[in-house]
Parts: structure tokens; sequence; C-alpha cells
């Protein structure tokens, strides 16, 4: 069987026009897809998995009751995650963080958490993807570096891609990179600019006061000269249509939030003589989701705290890193995401001393030390859903096989019904 | 079977001005009392109680993207106004931009079953219906924005109007919307150029199409699939100084069609650019009076804090320059855009107490209650919680002289309002809160208490003062359940999605995916929202 405009759950691309053979219940083919969205299906499991308990096989029911005992006899749980989930399953963590009096961050946390808050101090000029791919006539990338990261991004929405007013694609566009590196994306690029390392917030600074016609007493900031960005400004503000993608390079770098109130400032000056966007590149294929059932359901986007019954938002309080690094959780359930992997030492090593419960179609890290392993299907390979790309566009995910294990909604509807039973 | 008795009911759609009458209800539904069994039928004494349908808003943002990214920029807005979950209620937070929960159950507490989300960008219709699916209590829906839509602008452009027909049937149903939206026709398009339209003649850029155009075509459209609702219009030149002369040229414009014009306070403003805002609330009310093929709401600005968001891209970034407030825009691909931007009224503001007078002004002008709707055009010039204070205004001649007393001397110089001695009777009351808004949309089962309508009841006490009664309902049943007792969440209800299909020439398939292929950067095939996305839904039939 063909199936089309499969829409691939990796990155925040979400690519919707992915070709997948499937013969037997297996994937045989995968056509379009990047090489990190290709391994994803071809990598999708479809055989039956057991749920763990202290390493222990053992069937669903006493597995939910495992994971509900660590829960309910927690002081203060904490759910992690929900990057690589759908939006469906995001719902219903949020609703059983309401009903524990949970604390509840996503993986923004630790790559775009600061541009929520620069969005919340400054606003945020931007638009959709399309609006790139068909007026955009300047594109610069600031920390970030999607021909390995959003390798589709480029011939999809950015680069290459052709639209109505830039015909010619790559021609009709002026490309600028901006990193402390040449990166792969960098090679390409009309203009480079590499910064030293740390120096975005002067940078962008400078490019704030060039804008307001200030004559500045030195002659370069960031490893940058000052006539360099003063050219590139004046390109800015001659452009058609601007837009500023920007990564983890600037969100996890000294100033963090910092960084992206000045860059976010920047870009809504600059409307004063063109129109001009800013874009986060999201990393994980429904991050963005995660950003907006968060909101739509308790007002913030990440770092949310419910002990008082109702949601409070402190980043650096409420954060997974933060409370795990103060050894503030005494249980963890984890959805979709991998912190052993990924966390810093210290925030890692104590999730190795509280019960964790993992929900995850694959056994990561994080599952291998687990108390609690819930194996689940794959939104998007094997479980239909819905995601949001990086501009917040929602797509459907499709179930291209079938999958013997259940989805982190159902788990997640399972966990809260046993809590509610519990508790009654 | 359930039976409410001894009330005074105040059904203006069945002509009862409340007389004490009987309702009954079973099944969801209002029934007839005659040769009802009594004996085990749970009883409600109302005595000394108003009884009317629950409330059905006609405006208001209270979903989807726009909505959503307000709340995510706007901590401040929630830290102080939060809700504790309880047994059957989840928690949230927010005042202007509160979450989905607290949306649902702020306005089943304020006795409203029935709210229209009244902007959705089609692209993102998805998102719209999954916040929707979090919005409990209410029956509800959304409204799709058009008139600013590539699609539809190359039809009118090359002389093809009816395959924009054929597109705004599948649109609708595609999107399960409910209505066409047209904000600020082709100014929306404009600003993607940093422009906009001033006039209904303009051009709108690469497409050679006029504001006028757009309206004309849609309004046509509407009637040929016989929609439930009528086009729904945010005019061009919103929030500007004199627009009231474009405001009543667009009324003009429609030469007899219907059309609902939105929040009309921010569309009737005199003067002339640089000399200062004044009321022309008397003109545009008499434009009003004169065309009975238009309905209206109000947008009352309620001092205090608000979040102006809207579709109109070019009027937020206007306020971002005017207010220095933070600003956040989105253009969306080959549709709209939209812009969002925090905002205070205040009393002592001579700018803003003329927008406080204009809403009363065109409410209290306006002869016809069955066409002017009470709306804040949440949360826009105020939160929907309000609502009360603007029926006590409505009702009570003294405490608006108290309220003008405190305004802006240079705004109560020669304003009209002292002179409008109008107060409204808790029938008109009736009207411009439930059976006007259900009648404009079209909804036959709401906004009355006749034998079929959905049994969505409010019961509230008899008060002198009509903010603590609007405010704090005895009894709300909805779906002939009681969801809300003395003001407080007895129930969490999922209501029902209400949406249009009408039939379109498949033939018209061909066209939009060779758009799709021009315009998009998703596929055709994972556009549409399946039924199955909506887990309890209507669909509300053509004419």
């Amino acid at each position: 069987m063909r199936m089309e405009n499969v829409v691939c759950p990796f990155c925040g691309c979400l690519c919707d026009d992915i070709v997948v053979e499937v013969r037997d219940n297996a994937i045989t083919a995968v056509k379009r897809a990047c090489a990190n969205g290709r391994s994803l299906f071809l990598n999708t499991h479809t055989e039956a998995k057991h749920p763990t308990v202290d390493g222990r096989e053992v069937e669903w029911p006493e597995a939910i009751a495992a994971a509900v005992d660590h829960l309910t006899d927690a002081a203060s749980p904490l759910i992690y995650g929900l990057s690589s989930t759908a939006t469906e399953a995001q719902r219903k963590a949020i609703a059983l963080a309401d009903l524990l009096g949970a604390s509840i961050d996503s993986t923004s946390s630790v790559c775009h958490g600061p541009t929520s808050i620069g969005i919340q101090n400054q606003g945020e000029p931007t638009c959709t993807l399309g609006e790139v791919k068909h007026r955009a006539d300047m594109v610069i990338f600031w920390g970030c570096n999607p021909s390995e990261a959003h390798i589709r991004h480029f011939a999809r929405y950015s680069v290459s891609a052709a639209g109505s007013l830039t015909p010619r694609g790559r021609k009709d566009r002026t490309v600028v990179a901006v990193d402390v590196r040449p990166t792969r994306s960098a090679r390409g690029a009309d203009i480079f600019l590499q910064l030293r390392p740390g120096s975005d917030y002067e940078v962008l600074t400078t490019l704030r006061a060039l804008l307001k016609g200030v004559t500045l007493e030195v002659s370069e900031v960031g490893g940058v000269r000052v006539s360099r960005l003063a050219e590139l400004l004046e390109r800015m503000k001659c452009c058609r249509f601007g837009v500023i993608f920007f990564g983890m390079g600037v969100t996890q770098t000294g100033g963090k939030y910092l960084n992206i109130t000045e860059l976010l400032a920047l870009v809504a000056e600059l409307n004063a003589h063109t129109r001009f966007s800013a874009m986060a590149m999201r990393g994980h294929g429904n991050v963005a989701g995660a950003d907006c059932t968060l909101t739509w359901q308790t007002g913030y986007p990440f770092a949310i705290n419910f002990a008082r019954g109702y949601p409070q938002y402190n980043p650096g309080e409420f954060t997974a890193v933060d409370m795990l690094a103060r050894r503030e959780a005494d249980a963890a359930l984890i959805i979709a995401s991998d912190p052993v992997a990924h966390f810093p030492l210290l925030a890692a090593d104590y999730l190795k001393h509280i019960p964790a419960i993992v929900l995850d179609p694959e056994a990561n890290l994080t599952a291998q030390q687990a108390r609690v392993v819930l194996p689940t299907a794959m939104y998007g390979v094997s479980a239909p859903g819905t995601a949001y790309r990086m501009d917040n566009v929602p797509l459907p995910l499709k179930q291209v096989v079938e999958s013997p294990q259940p989805t982190d909604e159902q788990v997640l509807d399972w966990i809260i019904e046993r809590v509610k039973t519990c508790s009654a | 079977m359930l039976g409410i008795i001894n009330g005074a009911v105040y059904d203006p759609q069945n002509g009862i001005d409340g007389e004490v009458r009987e309702v009954w209800v079973e099944d969801g539904k209002i029934v007839a009392g005659g040769g009802i069994k009594r004996a085990g039928a749970e009883i409600i004494d109302a005595t000394g109680m108003v009884i009317m349908p629950g409330g059905v808003d006609i405006h208001s943002h209270i979903v989807g993207a726009k909505v959503n990214a307000g709340r995510k920029f706007r901590p401040e807005d929630h830290r102080d106004h939060v809700r504790s979950r309880t047994t059957v209620a989840r928690s949230g937070s927010g005042y202007t931009v509160p979450s989905t929960f607290l949306t649902g159950y702020g306005y089943a507490e304020m006795g409203y079953t029935t709210v229209m989300e009244a902007a959705t960008a089609p692209l993102v219709a998805r998102h719209t219906h999954e916040e929707l699916e979090d919005t409990p209590m209410v029956d509800k829906g959304a409204y799709i924005c058009m008139g600013n839509n590539h699609f539809i602008m190359k039809c009118i452009r090359d002389g093809h109007p009816e395959k924009a027909r054929e597109y705004v049937a599948w649109l609708l149903g595609a999107t399960k919307g409910y209505a066409i939206k047209i904000v600020n026709p082709g100014g929306v398009e404009n600003w993607k150029w940093g422009k906009n339209v001033g006039e209904l003649d303009d051009e709108v850029i690469g497409f050679d199409v006029t504001p006028r155009e757009i309206i004309s075509t849609l309004a046509w459209i509407n009637d040929e699939l016989g929609l439930p609702h009528v086009p729904h219009i945010h005019c061009i030149n919103l929030g500007r100084t004199g627009n009231a002369r474009t405001t009543m040229e667009t009324i003009d414009s429609l030469g007899g069609r219907r059309a609902h014009f939105c929040h009309l306070q921010f569309l009737s403003y005199g003067g002339e650019p640089g000399t200062g805002l004044r009321s022309a609330a008397a003109e545009v009310a008499r434009a009003v009076n004169e065309h009975p093929n238009v309905t209206v709401d109000v947008g009352q600005v309620i001092f205090g804090e608000a979040t102006t968001m809207t579709s109109d891209g070019p009027l937020e970034y206007r306020l971002h320059k005017l207010s220095g407030n933070k600003w956040l825009n989105d253009d969306v691909e080959g549709e709209t855009g939209g812009g969002i931007v925090p905002m205070g009224y205040r009393r002592n503001n001579p700018v803003n107490a003329v927008q406080w007078l204009i809403g009363l002004e065109l409410s209290l002008l306006i002869d016809d209650p069955w066409r002017v709707f009470l709306t804040t055009d949440h949360p826009n010039a105020g939160p929907f919680f309000c609502y009360p204070q603007v029926i006590k205004l409505l009702m009570d001649r003294d405490y608006r002289a108290e309220m003008f007393e405190g305004i802006h001397r240079r705004a109560r110089k020669g304003a009209l309002l002292p002179e409008l001695d109008r107060e409204y009777s808790l029938y008109e009351i009736a009207v411009v809160t439930r059976a006007g808004t259900a009648r404009a949309l079209g909804l036959k089962n709401k906004g009355h208490l006749g034998v079929g309508a959905d049994a969505d009841v409010t019961i509230y006490r008899k008060l002198d003062d009509k903010e603590a009664m609007f405010a704090k309902p005895h009894l709300v049943l909805k779906d002939g359940q009681v969801i809300v007792r003395d003001g407080g969440i007895v129930r969490e209800h999922q209501g029902r999605t209400l949406y249009v299909a009408p039939p379109y020439d498949a033939g018209i398939e061909e066209d939009i995916r060779a758009h799709f292929a021009d315009t998009y950067t998703i596929s055709f095939d994972n556009y549409p929202v399946a039924p199955e996305c909506l887990s309890r839904s209507e669909v509300i039939p053509c004419a």
C-alpha cells in the first residue's frame, strides 16, 4: 500500500509530502523524507512490548497501578517531556498534572523556553512558513543550522523554495548566516557573520542602535566590524520582506531570553521601514504543540506548577532541570523524551534516585533506568494524532502501520482514571 | 423530566414578556407542559425569579491561534486571576485572555450557553477546534476569515464569482466553520506590503480587486448558499478618527443584502484626523435604523484592562506605535493575518471616554433591539464577564449618569449621552443577549423557550441591582441539566460544536488543489478538519 502526503513527525518542519509504502504492516519505502525522517519511519517497531515494573515484564493493569502508586505517593511529582507526542496526549498530561497538583514542563525549557520569555517581554512579529516561501527576499539564520537539524527547511520553505514573489527561489533571496562557527548552513550564505561566542546580545543591540541612528564610538562588536553590521542593516531595511530564523545558538547562550528580547525588538523596529518577521527553529516534531496546549489549558507555555490547586508559572523554579538539580521532585513521569541523555549531569543523576515512569515508543536511556516503563505507539507512524509545525500550523499525523501498543493518550487516560478512583 | 414553575418568563421570540409560565424539559429539549405526569418530575420553584433562555454571544474571541498567542505573551494578565481545580472543574488562569476551561466556566456562570468565536484563519482552524474541545459548558462555533483570501480575490478578478461561491462552501465544510467573516477586506493583504486600504475602492495590491468587490461578492455568496448567519463584517479603517464615513458607505454598498457589522463602536468615530476623536454614533445609528438588512453588535468599552486582538494586522501595528505596548503579528499564507496589543481603557483618558460613550449611544439610539446586540468584542473592548455591568448601564439611567460624571471632562463636553433617557426593559435585555443573537445566527433551537428548543435555560433572582442580578444566576441549565447553581459550576458539561456544511460542486476541488500547490506549504489533503476531530457536534442546515 502506498500512502501519500504523510506528515513526518520528526522535527518542527513537519514536512507533509512524504510517501510511505507499507507491506504486511511493515514500512518498505519512504520517499521525499530527509535522513532523519526516513530513519524515524524505518526504525519504528511493530512487535508487541510489555510494560515493565522494576525491570520485570508485567501486564498493563499492574504497570498502571505501579505508576499511579508512585505518582500519588509523591509530594512533588514532575511531568516532563511532551515534545514528541501528539497534542491529544499533551492535553491529557496537563489534566493529570492538574489532578495531581504536579509540576509540568516540556523540552521547551531546555531549547526555546527563553524564546517564550522573550516574547512575553517584547511581543513577536511573525508569519507562517508560506509567507517566507512566497515573499521573503532576505532570510537570516541566526544561531541555527538547518542544513543538519531541519534538513528540508531550505528547500521547502526558506532558501531554494520558489514562491509567487520569489519565482527563482535561491536567486531571488539574500541569505545571511550568523553563528560562532562556519556551519554547513553558513557555507551557502551570501553573507556570513562569525561572532565571538557569547556576543549575540551586543551585536543585536548594536544593530538596534544603528537603526536608531546612534553614532557608535567603537569600530568592532562581537568580532565583527561595525561597518559590516551597518551594511547588513541597510540591506535589512531595504528588503521587501525579511525574516530571522533563530535557534539554540541564541536561546541557550549567555543572556538567554535577553538575547531573544533584543532580537524581537530589532525585528519589531524594522517594521517601521519594511516588513520583517522572526521565527524560532523548533526542534522536536510537536514541541510547538506542547507550548500551545500548555498555554490554552493553563495560560503559560512551560514551567508550570499546580501544587496550590491552580497553575503557577516560574521558569527557574518549576523548570525540570532546576527541580531535579535542587532535588525538589520526588517522582517523575517522563513522556516522549530522554532527559537522562540530555540533561546536565546533576539533574540526570538525580532521576536515578526517584521513581521514574517513562512513556515512550523506544527504550531510551531514561527508560533503561526507570522504575516503570510503559511502551507506547509512535504518533505519526503507528498512531494518528495532531502536531504543530514550528510556525504553529497544526497538521494531522497519520497512522501508517498498526501497533499492538496503546497510545500515550490511552495510557494517560488509564492513569487519570485510576488516580481518580484511588482518591475518591 | 424537569419543570420550572412560578417564574416570570422572558421569551421574546415567543412574545412572552415576564408572564408567569411553566417551562418543562425532557431529554435536553423544551417540551409542552400539558398532560405531563408531574408525579416523579423534578420541580424547580422559581417564585420571584426571572427565567430566560441561555445567553447567546454572537462575537467573542475565545479560542484559536490568535487568542492563544495572547495568552502566551501576557503572563502578567494571569498571575492574579486564577481558579483552583474542584472535584468537577479544571483549574486555570487569565483575566482578559483566560484559559479555555475558565472561559467555558465564566460564560456558564454568567448564564450564557452558546458562544461564537469571531475570527479563525482557515489554515489553523484545526487549532481552533482543539481549543473548542477544551472549552466546556457552552455550545460553540467559529467564523472563518475570508476577506483577504487569495482564491476568492482571484475569482473576483477573473470574473468567476460562482467559483468563489463553490470554494466558500467547500471551505466552510473543510474548516467546520459557522459563518463568513470579513476583516478589513484587502487591508490585511496590503499589510503584507506594509500598507493598508483606506477607501472602499482602493486596490488590493497584486489582485486588482477592491474592498467593495470583496464585500459585495461574499454577501452575494452568503445569500446563494443560504447560510444560517450573514456575512460578519469588520469594516475598513477600524479605530481611525473619521471612520464613520466609510462605515456608512459600507452599509450602503450592500445594496440591501443582509450583513452583520461587528463591534460598531470601533467604527463610529467622527472628527478629522488630527482633530481628536468625537462620537458619530448618531449618524451611524441612523444609518442602521434606515437599513433593515443590517444587524450590529456594539463592542462596548469597559474601563480597565483589555487585550486587543484581531486579524486586522495593520490596525494592531498602529496600536503598538500609539501605545508603545508590546506587539505580536502573524501573517498567514494566502489567507489573512493578525495582531495583538495589550490595552487599558481609562475613564480619565478623553479618547477612551469617548469610545465608552459611543458604545452606549449606539445601544440607545438604534431603535430595534433585534438588530443591536450586547458585546464587548471580548477581549478587545473589555472582558466578557463584564456584560452584567453593561446590562446595568443600559437598564439604569441613574447609574449611567453617575458613571458619566466620572469620565474625562473633554469627553463630557457636548456629549449626547445625558440626553438619552431610554432604559432597556428585561424583555429588551433578553433580546440583545439571546433572542436577537440566536435569530441573527439562524439558530432556530436557541434563544427561546418554545417547544423543541434546546433546554438551555437561565434563572436569575430578580434584584434591583441589575449588575448583581445578571452576574450570578440562581441556576443555569444546559441541555436540560443543571450546570451552575448560585453562580458556581456544579457539573462539567461538553457542549456541541456548531458548523455548516453547504453542498458544493465537487469539480471545484481540482481548482482548489491547483491553488494549494501554488499557495500553501501544506497539502490539500492535510487541510480539512475531519468530523471525528469534534467529539460532539451539530450541523446547522442551510436554507
